[in-house]
């Protein structure tokens, strides 16, 4: 049975695209059919982080408007044949998206593929929800600082009220992962950053991961190749983690060093 | 504010017939929980005002809610009412005005031409009134209150206006999110976090952090309480007096068992041995 995973935050840069990017390209290494969809009509990321920018030609909006079929739009990724990228459109506007029309595309999708990946835009109006709403599994990106955390919250929350499993509510609500990225050891450990304990307690969802803040993410953005295919990178090590965590393995998490005195703890003094 | 509580008996038997098999119309009786303002002024201005204050207590609550209008006051007085211009009033302050009690017979005839039904009967909960009491001082010395007259007057309705909803949460309340126990007790077994909302018309407990706002006896119950096993807050609220946690919680409460309670007016916060 396919399953639709969406990387959503509430939150804009806290590393949602580079996530996307790297679950669906760790997920096609590992043999599964994946596919993975831009919901940031006007913005267009994905490709560039995918590194197919210039074979775009139809995207997800010219499909749900009947304009080209997913055959023609789905772009096959370079270094793997089990890899697709259905890329947003730059010129379009969000009320593409409609509940309806992203169904049937999905429904098609699920035919052929194993994993279809949602890449969320930022915020919680229309174009997060239509991401999420067909999702059977979250992952929340979140950065440990205050304003990423609470966002997030307020995710989970849309996840738990407007998603169509939510809605319906007879099947098993969204399964939420919590993704801790841009992580820095040091920061928390001075105080700038909170712990992976204090985001975990704060929004009380499982963790599949913590990605460490690297330069190597930044040059593989640029160079269109996700940092997973980086295996001297050590967020490239840390996504491998979470893919085969998301496949149900056991990985111990890596790359957090010990915290010392976190954020909220001098805050509040405990 | 009052309100008056009374069950919902209707059971839409007919809701998944056929279409063709449907009558147009079905006529049922059904009694609904209606808020009940009080009019102890007919200076609209006034009304609107402590309307207005009152409703920002719980900005939410009331939104769009149906409002049955007590003149028996201004009956007793013999004071005009400005019907049209009241229901102006309370339209913009998104209340649906729909029904009047207890006015003279002129008040009647002005209601009913302004689109208010004539309401009869009711049981009003005993819940404090909009406006503030009269400073005690002007009061003559009277030993006691007399004990509130038995209520079997009012109709026998009333049954099942003593048990109180409570409602239940067991899932983690959100930055966002609201959530609002009408007429009764507020339970939350999982995390209130912060930016997210509790309110309740009686009293607030949560078995999990509170790191949101909390607010209890928002339509006035002086002595609705809120307890919480590990206090967080941003805000509390009891009966509209409330306490902001700006920066932070006390440090001798915080990540606490407290109660928070009024005592004259003031809102107090206490461990929980
Ligand atoms: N682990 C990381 N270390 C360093 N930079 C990162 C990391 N994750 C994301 N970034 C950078 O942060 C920026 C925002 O990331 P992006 O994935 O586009 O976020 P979003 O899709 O949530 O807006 C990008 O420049 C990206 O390269
Ligand atoms: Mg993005």
């Amino acid at each position: 049975m396919a399953k639709v995973i969406v990387v959503t935050s509430g939150k804009g840069g806290v590393g949602k695209t580079t996530t996307c990017a790297n679950i669906a390209t760790g997920l096609a290494q590992r043999e599964k059919k994946t596919v993975v969809i831009d919901f940031d009509i006007g913005l267009r990321n994905l490709d560039l982080v995918m590194g197919c920018e210039r074979r775009v030609v139809y995207d997800f909006v010219n499909v749900l408007q009947g304009e080209a079929s997913l055959k023609q739009a789905l772009i096959r990724d370079k270094r793997s044949d089990n890899l697709y990228v259905l890329p947003a459109s730059q010129t379009r506007d969000k009320d593409a998206l409609t509940q309806e029309g992203v169904g049937k595309v999905l429904d098609e999708l699920k035919e052929s593929f194993d994993f279809i990946v949602c890449d969320s835009p930022a915020g919680i109006e229309r174009g997060a929800v239509m991401a999420l709403y067909y999702a059977d599994e979250a992952v929340v990106v979140t950065n440990p600082e205050v304003s990423s955390v609470r966002d997030s919250d307020r995710i989970l929350g849309i996840l738990a009220a407007k998603s169509r499993r939510a809605e319906q509510g007879e099947e098993e609500p969204i399964k939420e992962h919590l993704l801790i990225t841009r992580y820095s050891p040091r920061r928390v450990s001075i105080g700038e950053m909170l712990s992976i304990s204090d985001v975990q307690e704060l929004l009380g969802i499982p963790l599949i991961g913590v990605i460490p803040e690297s330069e190597s993410v930044l040059q593989a953005s640029n160079s269109g190749i996700p940092v997973i295919h980086n295996e001297k990178s050590i967020s490239g090590q840390a996504y491998t983690d979470v893919v085969a965590r998301f496949l149900g393995e056991n990985k111990p998490m890596r790359f957090v060093d010990e915290e010392k005195k976190s954020l909220l703890s001098r805050l509040f003094g405990t | 504010m009052k309100t008056m509580s009374n069950t919902d008996q209707n059971d839409n038997p007919d809701l998944f017939l056929p279409k063709e098999q449907k009558p147009a119309i079905d006529l049922k009786g059904s009694v609904f929980t209606l808020t009940v303002l009080r009019l102890q002024s007919n200076d609209l201005a006034d009304v609107e005002r402590e309307l207005e204050e009152r409703l920002a207590l719980g900005p939410r609550f009331f939104e769009d809610a149906p409002i049955v209008v007590d003149v028996e006051i201004l009956k007793d007085q013999a004071l005009e009412v400005d019907f049209p211009a009241l229901v102006e009033v309370l339209r913009k302050l998104r209340l649906v005005p729909v029904g009047l009690r207890h006015g003279s017979h002129d008040h009647q005839k002005a209601a009913l031409g302004a689109g208010f039904a004539l309401m009869k009967g009711g049981v009003i909960k005993d819940l404090p009134s909009v406006t503030q009491p009269a400073p005690k001082a002007e009061k003559p010395a009277k030993p006691k209150k007399p004990p509130p007259p038995p209520p079997t007057a009012e109709t026998a309705e009333s049954t099942d206006v003593k048990a109180k909803a409570t409602k239940v949460i067991y899932q983690p309340i959100r930055s966002g999110q609201q959530i609002y126990a009408r007429g009764g007790d507020l339970i939350v077994m999982a995390a209130v976090n912060a930016g997210a909302e509790i309110v309740a018309d009686g009293n607030i407990h949560i078995y999990a952090p509170l790191r949101g706002r909390a607010l209890a006896g928002v339509t006035g119950d002086t002595k609705a309480r809120i307890f919480c096993q590990h206090m967080d807050a941003e805000l509390v609220a009891i009966a509209g007096h409330y306490r902001v946690f700006e920066d932070q919680v006390p440090p001798e409460y915080q990540s606490k068992a407290v109660q928070f309670y009024l005592d004259d007016e003031q809102l107090n916060i206490s461990l929980l041995a």
